[in-house]
């Protein structure tokens, strides 16, 4: 497939289809509903199913229903769907079962706006749900970028058993931009060896899935297993991207639309002989530490950028073992920082 | 001549185990019903439940078939994706009344609704059993529970909720019976209807919602022999046994 002028939700809806999701469970929520909508017409033509659930609560309990049985199955919301979600989310994490989430973040908190926003950064990697669990996460900050992620997720959420998030925002799930979408072709494991359904081909031995415990001793052990499986992850699931940072006096941290605007920004200042480079995590769980260990002595300050209040700003001061000051600049809900904003804070920063 | 009939345990019960349910709570024959009849229709390989939130959360500790937790009043939504991803499996939901028709009652009533393929049992003992007795959508008017220790008053609480007829309002759903394990007569008729619901899921008839009048003897604060008396006395009056839906 060449590369063809499509939305981003309707791109999203379609590199899942492509990578072989055949189950999609989804409510109503701005600004992602044409995801559901793309779903509804075109995964039946593929086979697969498309139930619109009576509430997100609803919809994330199919997701598990048929998480359990090793399909690979989405759902899509937007940040206080992702909420409503949660419970299930836990359940997902608890019960060790593979799903793609996809969140296109909107202003918050409460019902907040409908327009774009990064606002749900905390929610994704530190929680959202009760328990000790962690989400893998992507923050693209293109549409094909998008459209690759989704597409390998459940090869990562088999792999680790293990509900997938992208985060997405209302400009990537409006914004037209060209895309390829491949067939994808997932590898979903060893799959029958846990869902359910294989009761006879495993001879007759019984499928248990779940995540309570209330032998005490019995439940940390089920949280250290987890907790390996997220160390795991943090060794070898880390994404991210440097942007000129070997001469950077000034490094930006941002993921995202945020990301892609600070790009714009870091081409302009080096054009006028402003030393700028950039840090980008691709993964926000796990979050890219070893990024910042490789800025060199001639970094002085971090400019963390974000369409929120400043979520990722503690992660970042972690990251650098605060070796360096870390400032902070962001629009939130619906505002994006501007390209020329940047450059202006980056320049009163830089002197 | 005469027949031998032998009594033994189903098959598909886990082996040397014992329940954790009280003397005289009504989960045990429920659940041995199930197992008779998993056994009779050879579903063991192909039978897939959750285990609710309640006294049954652990059903899967004496049912040796598939099993996936569900979150509180959600098995409707979980067996909803099971069945649309494996439609050839057998998948029943087993809930209790605070599950079923308070916190999971959007759940069970769009299932319904869509007319999924699968088969709903609902154990309508009215009260919360596993929390300690705390009042349910189904606790009677004037019953004692604990977070309602003068009785239930329904200008405070409102009426008890007759969930079989409020589904059997809805144009989908197949097959809406309820019974009751009071007595032995009642558990064989009980049996007969979880027997109906379970054919009509392998017939692909649609939803189908057996609610069985159970006993709760720990929390209703009264012995087992009495316990079984109130449901007839107290629950049957308000909450009539029959068909309420046959698609036939």
């Amino acid at each position: 497939m060449a590369k063809v002028l499509m939305k981003g939700t309707e791109a999203i809806a379609e590199a899942a289809i492509q990578a072989g999701c055949t189950h999609f469970f989804g409510y109503p929520i701005t600004p992602q509903n044409e995801i559901p909508e793309y779903m509804s017409a075109h995964l039946p033509e593929h086979g697969g199913v498309y139930i619109q659930g009576e509430s997100e609560v609803a919809s994330i309990n199919m997701v598990l229903g048929a998480a359990a049985t090793g399909c690979q199955v989405m759902t899509s919301s937007s940040s206080p769907g992702i909420s409503l979600m949660s419970e299930g989310i836990s359940y997902l994490a608890g019960s060790e079962l593979p799903c793609v989430l996809v969140n296109v973040m909107r202003g918050g908190p409460g019902l907040g706006g409908i327009l774009p926003s990064q606002a749900d950064y905390l929610q994704a990697t530190k929680g959202g749900g009760n328990g000790d669990y962690k989400l893998l996460v992507y923050a693209p900050s293109t549409l094909q970028e998008t459209v690759d992620l989704v597409q390998s997720a459940w090869d990562y959420a088999f792999k680790y058993r293990n509900p997938v998030m992208v985060l997405a925002d209302g400009f990537m799930g409006q914004m037209m931009e060209p895309v390829e979408i491949k067939e994808y072709k997932t590898d979903k494991g060893e799959y029958k060896s846990w869902a359910l359904g294989n009761f006879a081909e495993r001879g007759n031995k019984r499928s248990l899935l779940k995540s309570m415990y209330l032998t005490p001793e019995l439940l940390e052990a089920h949280n250290i297993k987890l907790q390996e499986k997220y160390d795991r992850m943090q060794k070898e699931e880390m994404k991210y991207e440097l942007i000129d940072i070997e001469d950077a006096e000034l490094v930006i941290a941002s993921y995202g639309t945020s990301a892609r605007i600070a790009k714009t920004a870091i081409g302009h200042l080096r054009e006028e002989g402003y030393k700028v480079g950039m840090v980008r995590p691709i993964t926000l769980f796990p979050f890219p530490y070893p990024a910042f260990e490789k800025l060199t002595s001639t970094t002085k300050h971090i400019l963390d950028v974000e369409m929120n209040m400043g979520q990722m700003i503690d992660d970042v001061k972690v990251a650098t073992k605060s070796r360096f000051p870390v400032s902070f600049f962001g629009h939130c809900g619906g505002l994006a920082p501007s390209v020329e904003e940047i450059e202006e804070k980056c320049k009163e920063i830089l002197g | 001549m005469s027949e031998t009939k032998v009594y033994s345990k189903p098959e598909s019960w886990i082996k040397d185990v014992h329940t954790h349910y009280c003397p005289g709570c009504g989960h045990g024959i429920a659940h041995r019903i199930i197992c008779e009849l998993i056994d009779e229709f050879g579903l063991q390989d192909k039978a897939i439940s959750m285990a609710p939130v309640g006294c049954s959360a652990m059903m899967y500790d004496y049912i040796n078939i598939d099993y996936v937790e569900a979150p509180h009043g959600r098995a409707p939504a979980v067996a909803t994706g099971i069945k649309r991803s494996l439609p050839e499996h057998f998948v029943f939901t087993y809930q209790g009344d605070g599950d079923l028709a308070s916190i999971g009652i959007a759940e069970i009533i769009h299932a319904a609704n869509r007319g999924e393929n699968i088969t709903a049992i609902f154990i309508n003992n009215a009260i919360y059993g596993m929390t300690g007795g705390q009042m349910a959508p189904t606790t009677l008017i004037g019953q004692k529970a604990t977070t309602c220790p003068l009785g239930r008053d329904p200008k405070l609480a409102g009426y008890p909720m007759r969930m079989s007829e409020m589904l059997a309002s809805l144009a989908t759903p197949a097959y809406i019976e309820r019974v009751t394990l009071a007595q032995p007569k009642y558990i064989q008729k009980a049996k007969t209807a979880i027997k109906k619901g379970f054919q009509n899921q392998i017939d692909g008839k649609g939803f189908s919602f057996i609610e069985i009048l159970s006993t709760c003897p720990t929390n209703w604060g009264m012995p087992p022999v009495k316990a079984f008396e109130w449901v007839l006395e107290e629950m049957v009056p308000y909450y009539p046994l029959g068909v309420f839906k046959d698609f036939e």
